[in-house]
């Protein structure tokens, strides 16, 4: 499903894509990198593993070709590549190859930048990033979301593994990241610990509602439909009813969904409308026990509602108390701190 | 976040307009600051777009680079920033005063007295957010190494002869802004945050406009829509109406109206290269076009986060500032003045890695300004105090009783013991370390001696100093009954932990004395840049 033209269907803004910029840069590096067939990508693995075997020579990197039609011929094509690389003992580069991964109970299909084969059968996710190592260190959000990344990946793979003879092939906990060395468009390259990532995918994936069963909690008929003209673009189906099947799912919007999901903005609209504390930062809720929306909150710290036995409304008429008293000492600066400026 | 400030926030939503957190403003904001917005290119590191910057908000320097892979026209850039930006980082460094101070010497070992030059006042650069901290980091990095042609005469496109001297005071006022409670070069969105709670959450906050936008609404406009249209609303033509404060750039902006400008500049120049002797002044004309409606595009994204970094400025100044921010702006002087030292005395750029100790320094430095700033916040602001006694850091109430006692000592020095009511829920055992702000400003320290059993919300307090020397305590050292009293838990004036060794006996364990290699090398030039 495309959720971005569902939320521009339904009316709310979306801010993603890329600059053009930025695109030119990452391909002309990525095809940079893996413009020599792989001998490149395996050399930095190889200098970064420092493990005393032996340097692969010219010539010794197989590059097997994954191109088959649609996504299962693919996915199948990549597994049989893997399978014949890893019995040939020898190091293989596989350029974009394509995944399956069951998300919520229905296949998804990624696609990892490389996948290198060592010799020993040992396979090696590679994400190929454009924001630049500097001084052998870069930015930790974006290593962080690079290494969720490859974890997704080094799932994929163990499904794919595990089909395989018993320890004909192992996932390697490390994934190797390579981006552009300091301001240069040489690649420099680091090992990225896998293991809690993985650990945390893993969880995160077993606890997943399966998509059937959410969609058997829904009202008959509900549907996402954009119902597109002729055009196959335009949606003809009204917003209202866009967003009344949007809002018969239910959504745990947090600030941090800002940044990465497409109807992120819906949801917030929503959440703010329902006067709900969760708006306010994902931490807020822990510290205030039953109380969900902002005028529940309010009125408690008032001491309109709520009982004064419960914790958390005792704390809150406490802070609400200590605010008051505070700003009161301070009258004339309050004014310049509410009215600000002009 | 602590409760108090999720109450701010709370409130913010009720009353549709920001409220505020603190009662003073807690960092230094200069007589005349320096503001500085830059811009940088999609997908690239360290290859500046464009600049605004100055001291007079009327009268922004606009700098840009018609197309930023190129070699040249960046190194201009730069260049043209060194001569916006130097001459006022440079112009605090001759005005000084003279402070005393105790260093080793290294004779006798004794702690002498020396007179040592503090610089009267120091500069203050403002960037619009905590991104902008980090692209001036980023900036002063590309910077530093690079040489000039008189220090390498044979090396390929050599810097301007004061982009290296740029890019290590940029090093340095990005070092200092990671040390806590430092005023030398501050984001926007952090300061204002820092006095004021809006209605959303702090990742919505990271955005200038919408923050400014609950802080100071347009007349007549509800906090929370003038937000949302700063965050969100775009004009006909798709360009967001409030551009983002940088350093990176709205995609649409760069893929509907840069990068076709950028790419007519392309053809202009490429056609003055090929250009026969009379089509040439045409074909500089086109070039000249190009080149300044580039100029005026990259206008248009600065000049609103220009004009809202000033309007933070004057929001801030509003505010009466708390009682020792001047302490650690003087912390801020000396960082100034340490650096012009070390420039002065002809050192090399700051290395790419510190080493062991310094590293090691820089963190116990940050970790004892972090704790200084937290009790120097608290003690200026009630409201600061009030999150603490929340907290149970702190309690204040009225003193009920005060019993005179003394020491068994041959001298008996005064002990005195006072009661106080409270209905805070200090976090107290017994024997807890307890301090309290005399009306000088020096702390008296005291320590608890236990609850009342008669009623809860009283306790007893044993004064442990601060009374004089004599057997009578000082006037106005001993509260009396009725008083209002604040102790809190934590230090008045926390120290850093012990002494580190020096970088030269650092020991083995930490990869010993730093090895005295050659000077770090230039970034090598490579092929990738169009030239």
């Amino acid at each position: 499903m495309d959720k971005a033209a569902l939320a521009r269907a339904v009316g709310a803004p979306v801010t993603f894509g890329q600059s053009q910029f930025a695109f030119v840069r990452g391909h002309s590096f990525e095809a940079r990198v893996k413009s020599d067939g792989g001998a490149e990508l395996v050399r930095l693995l190889h200098d970064r593993l420092a493990d005393g075997s032996p340097a692969p020579g010219p010539g010794s990197v197989d590059t097997p070709d994954l191109s088959a039609t649609g996504l299962q011929g693919r996915t199948a094509r990549t597994a049989l590549a893997l399978r014949e690389a890893t019995a040939a003992g020898r190091w293989a580069v596989l350029d974009h190859p394509l995944l399956a991964l069951t998300v919520a109970g229905t296949p998804a299909y990624l696609e990892p930048d490389a996948i290198v084969v060592h010799p020993d059968g040992g396979w090696t996710v590679v994400e190929i990033k454009s924001f630049a190592m500097i001084d052998g260190s870069a930015d930790a959000a974006k290593v962080g979301a690079a290494a969720r990344q490859a974890a997704v990946y080094a799932l994929a793979l163990e499904a794919v593994a595990e089909r395989m003879a018993e320890g004909a092939a192992a996932v390697r906990e490390q994934a190797l990241l390579v981006c552009p060395k300091d301001f240069s468009n040489l690649p420099a390259a680091a090992l990225v610990d896998l293991r809690k990532p993985l650990a945390t995918t893993r969880r995160q994936l077993e606890r997943l509602t399966g998509v059937a069963e959410i969609a058997a909690g829904l009202p008959e008929g509900t549907t996402f439909d954009l119902c597109p003209a002729d055009d196959g673009r335009t949606p003809t189906r009204p917003a209202d009813e866009l967003a009344e099947a949007l809002d018969a799912v239910a959504a745990a919007y947090a600030p941090e969904c800002l940044a990465a999901c497409e109807l992120a903005f819906h949801c917030r609209a929503r959440a703010r409308a329902a006067d709900s504390v969760q708006t306010l930062g994902r931490g807020v809720r822990a510290e205030l026990g039953g109380l969900t929306t902002v005028a529940s909150v309010l009125a408690a710290a008032a001491g309109e509602a709520g009982s004064p036995d419960d914790p958390a409304v005792a704390a809150l008429r406490r802070a609400s108390a200590l605010r008051a008293e505070a700003l009161a000492l301070a009258p004339a600066d309050e004014g310049a701190l509410a009215g600000a400026g002009r | 976040m602590s409760l108090i400030s999720t109450l701010a926030r709370m409130e913010a939503v009720r009353d549709g307009r920001a409220r505020p957190v603190v009662t003073v403003r807690h960092r230094h904001v200069a007589e005349r600051p320096c503001v500085f917005v830059p811009l940088t290119t999609a997908g690239e590191a360290g290859a500046p777009l464009g600049a605004m910057v100055g001291t007079e908000r009327d009268a922004p320097r606009l700098l840009f680079v018609a197309q930023p892979r190129d070699r040249d026209l960046r190194s201009a850039f730069l260049a043209e920033l060194a001569d916006a930006l130097l001459p006022y980082l440079e112009e605090f460094g001759d005005a000084v005063e003279l402070e005393q101070r105790k260093e080793t010497d290294p004779g006798t070992g004794r702690k002498v007295p020396v007179e040592v030059e503090l610089c009267a006042d120091a500069p203050q650069l403002l960037v619009p957010s905590a991104a902008g901290v980090e692209y001036v980091r980023l900036l002063g990095r590309s910077m530093r190494f690079r040489r000039t042609a008189e220090q390498d005469p044979d090396a390929p496109h050599p810097a301007p002869p004061r982009v290296p001297m740029l890019g290590r005071w940029l090093t340095h006022f990005g070092e200092r802004a990671r040390v806590p409670g430092s005023s030398l070069l501050l984001a926007m969105t952090q300061v204002l945050g820092r006095h004021w709670a809006t209605g959303q959450s702090v990742l919505e906050d990271q955005h200038l406009g919408s923050l400014l936008a609950w802080i100071d609404p347009p007349q007549g406009v509800p906090g929370p829509e003038a937000a949302l249209r700063a965050e969100l609303a775009r004009g006909p033509d798709g360009l967001l109406v409030h551009p983002p404060a940088g350093p990176a750039t709205d995609p649409v902006f760069d893929n509907k109206r840069l990068a076709p400008a950028v790419a007519r500049y392309d053809r202009a120049r490429a056609a003055v290269l090929e250009a026969s002797a009379h089509r040439f002044a045409p074909a500089r004309a086109e070039l000249a076009a190009a080149e300044s409606e580039i100029r005026e595009l990259l206008a248009t994204q600065l000049r609103p986060t220009w004009d809202a970094v000033w309007h933070g400025v004057d929001l801030l100044r509003t505010l009466p500032e708390g009682a020792r921010v001047a302490e650690r702006w003087k912390r801020d002087r000396w960082s100034y003045t340490a650096h012009r030292d070390r420039v002065r005395a002809g050192e090399p750029p700051q290395p790419r890695r510190d080493d062991a100790v310094t590293a090691a320094r820089k963190l116990a430095a940050r970790e004892s300004a972090q704790a200084q700033l937290d009790a120097q916040e608290a003690l200026d602001d009630p409201l600061v105090m009030a999150g603490r006694r929340l907290a149970g850091e702190a309690f204040a109430g009225e003193v009920a009783e005060v019993v005179m006692e003394y020491t068994e000592a041959k001298v008996p020095r005064p002990r005195p013991l006072v009661t106080v009511r409270t209905a805070d829920a200090p976090l107290l055992a017994e024997g807890v370390a307890l301090h309290r702000a005399l009306p000088d400003g020096r702390s008296q320290s005291a320590e608890f001696v236990a609850y009342d059993p008669a009623g809860p919300g009283i306790l007893t307090v044993r004064l442990t100093g601060g009374m004089g020397r004599g057997k009578v305590p000082d006037a106005g050292s001993v509260p009396e009954v009725g008083d209002r009293v604040c102790w809190t838990l934590f230090e008045h004036a926390p120290r850093g932990g012990p002494e580190l060794p020096d970088p030269e006996r650092t020991p083995w364990t930490h990869g010993g004395p730093p090895a005295e290699g050659p000077a770090e090398a230039p970034d090598p030039v490579t092929a990738e840049d169009l030239l």
